[in-house]
């Protein structure tokens, strides 16, 4: 008989006893030790039916592949630029992924991205080494400039976002503020002084108490408060200026790999040989073929 | 019969100073911890997983572990304690580190480093244990992902009375022969990561000792757990 030791959105801690007996299964967050489930994480625990997972609460930020973050120029290298990622690992931006001009050989890279500048970049790749690549084109990428940074909890980024924007959106609205949140928990601010200290307060709110329930209409109260203004909680606008990742709230576990099954090379039937007299004709044909 | 037939504080023999446990006390790390156990006190902070530097120490395999134990300089009887790594300092920053990596997963970190660093404002023996004790409550803390906790406290043997939790006092004994045996356990599996001895004891009173502090290791898991479940607790 199994039996569940926990409540569902619970705190648990390493070698916590999750579940005991053999229906449950662990998931992210959770180990199986004989026939009990143990925490191996610090996090709020999901129980899914028979899974049992967590979702953590602390930690660094982990680079992952189409994550879009915010760095800062840490060196230049030959052929491109370093970035620092708040992450264990540093970035590598590419010079044919840093702008859509074409950059000729020998050109002073400061022209593009000085040292300490931020970027608005997204992760192209992440090799198992964790050697990280990152590119400033695309919708949103680009240089910051003015503005202010703050560092934030990784794991509190899709609070900090909300559902399709909507919390981030929220603060963008009454406060005046431009906003970016990078998933690697660096978030970029700009606007009028008074209201970007708000912005910031509001953001340092947000990640003490997001695991306490109510927390869009705390946030909301706490805007209004400070800011004297009626807050409207309004329709997340698709694809808003520099937040166009944000939809992606909550971050889907990454697709398992599948090697797709092996096909044996089986060497084409050589074409018979025609004439090429009438050519038009013949293209087709060979289409045809293909089909 | 044993000289030893009531402890100087009145404590049971088997049972531990008063112990307080907080996770969450260094706000600038990535993860931190206060471990008090009768008059000895020990803070950890976790920084990392973080670049490796020097790039020699890198292990394109898996993560490394650093531990710092550090004694401040008015953490003893009123003799001013030498700070910086000395002999046993350096010793016991190798014990701790080997006492918390059975638990710790850093595969997923190739070429990074999590550093570890103790520090104790207050000694009255038993301080390698409380580092232990505290550095895996900020392990924790920091979303590190480990097994278990690590549990950490010494045992004792005076003149032929097994002790639990020895303080200063018990520790400088000198009517008898005085073992002083600081254990590291992991809860679940019964594992010892950390068995040092100083003094005499037989073979079977060690063994007698492993026994009988596997209950008090899986109450001091609880009170670690429970520290770093406070930090999240809604007021």
């Amino acid at each position: 008989m199994s039996k569940l030791l926990v409540k569902n959105k619970e705190i648990i801690v390493p070698g916590q006893v999750v579940a005991e007996g053999m229906d449950y299964l662990p998931s992210f967050g959770t180990y199986r030790l004989k026939d009990k489930i143990l925490a191996n994480r610090l996090g709020v625990v999901m129980i899914d039916g028979k899974v049992i997972k967590a979702i953590p609460l602390a930690g660094r930020y982990k680079p992952r592949r189409n994550d879009t973050i915010i760095g800062r120029v840490i060196d230049i290298l030959m052929s491109g630029w370093r970035v620092e990622t708040n992450s264990p690992y540093s970035a590598v931006l590419p010079l044919q992924d840093a702008s859509f001009d074409y950059i000729k050989k020998g050109t002073d890279l400061t022209k593009y991205f000085g040292l300490d500048d931020y970027v608005v970049a997204k992760i192209t790749n992440v090799t198992s080494q964790n050697l990280v690549d990152i590119s400033t084109k695309g919708p949103g990428l680009r240089k910051l400039s003015g503005g202010r940074i703050l560092y934030v909890n990784t794991h509190k980024v899709p609070r900090i976002i909300g559902k399709q924007g909507s919390m981030v959106s929220m603060i963008k609205d009454t406060t005046g503020c431009k906003i970016t949140v990078g998933q690697n928990g660096i978030v970029w601010i700009q606007g009028e002084p008074a209201m970007e200290i708000i912005a910031v307060e509001v953001i340092k709110k947000i990640e003490d108490e997001s695991h306490i329930p109510g927390l869009t209409d705390n946030i909301k109260a706490f805007l209004e408060k400070k800011t004297g203004k009626k807050v409207v909680i309004s329709k997340p606008v698709e694809n808003s200026e520099g937040n166009s990742y944000s939809e992606s709230a909550e971050r889907p576990a990454p697709k398992p790999f599948v090697r797709p099954a092996h096909k044996p090379f089986v060497k084409p039937a050589p074409k018979p040989f025609t004439k090429p007299a009438s050519k038009p004709v013949q293209k087709t044909q060979v289409k045809g073929d293909k089909k | 019969m044993s000289k030893y037939k009531k402890r100087f504080d009145g404590r049971k023999f088997d049972e531990t100073r008063p112990i307080e446990a907080e996770a969450g006390v260094i706000k600038k790390a990535d993860g931190s911890a206060r471990f008090k156990i009768g008059n000895t006190v020990a803070y950890a902070a976790v920084y990392g997983p973080r670049e490796l530097f020097p790039r020699n120490q890198h292990d394109p395999k898996k993560g490394k572990l650093r531990c710092n134990y550090s004694m401040m300089a008015f953490s003893g009887t009123g003799e001013r304690i030498r700070p910086g790594p000395n002999r046993r300092a350096k010793e016991i920053s190798m014990v701790t580190e080997k006492a918390l990596l059975p638990v710790v997963d850093l595969s997923d970190y190739p070429n990074a480093v999590v550093d570890v660093f103790i520090e104790l404002p207050e000694t009255d023996a038993g301080s390698r244990c409380a580092g232990i004790c505290a550095a895996s409550i900020a392990l924790a803390d920091a979303g590190i992902i480990m097994k278990d906790m690590v549990a950490s406290v010494s045992m004792g043997n005076i003149d032929g009375q097994l002790v639990l939790d020895l303080d200063y006092a018990e520790e400088a004994f000198e009517d008898g022969d005085v073992a002083d045996i600081p254990i590291a356990m992991i809860p679940s599996t019964g594992e010892l990561t950390l068995l040092q001895m100083d003094g005499f004891i037989s073979p079977k009173d060690l063994k007698k000792a492993i026994e009988l502090v596997k209950k008090p290791m899986e109450k001091i898991a609880e009170i670690q757990r429970k520290a770093v479940q406070n930090r999240y607790k809604v007021k």
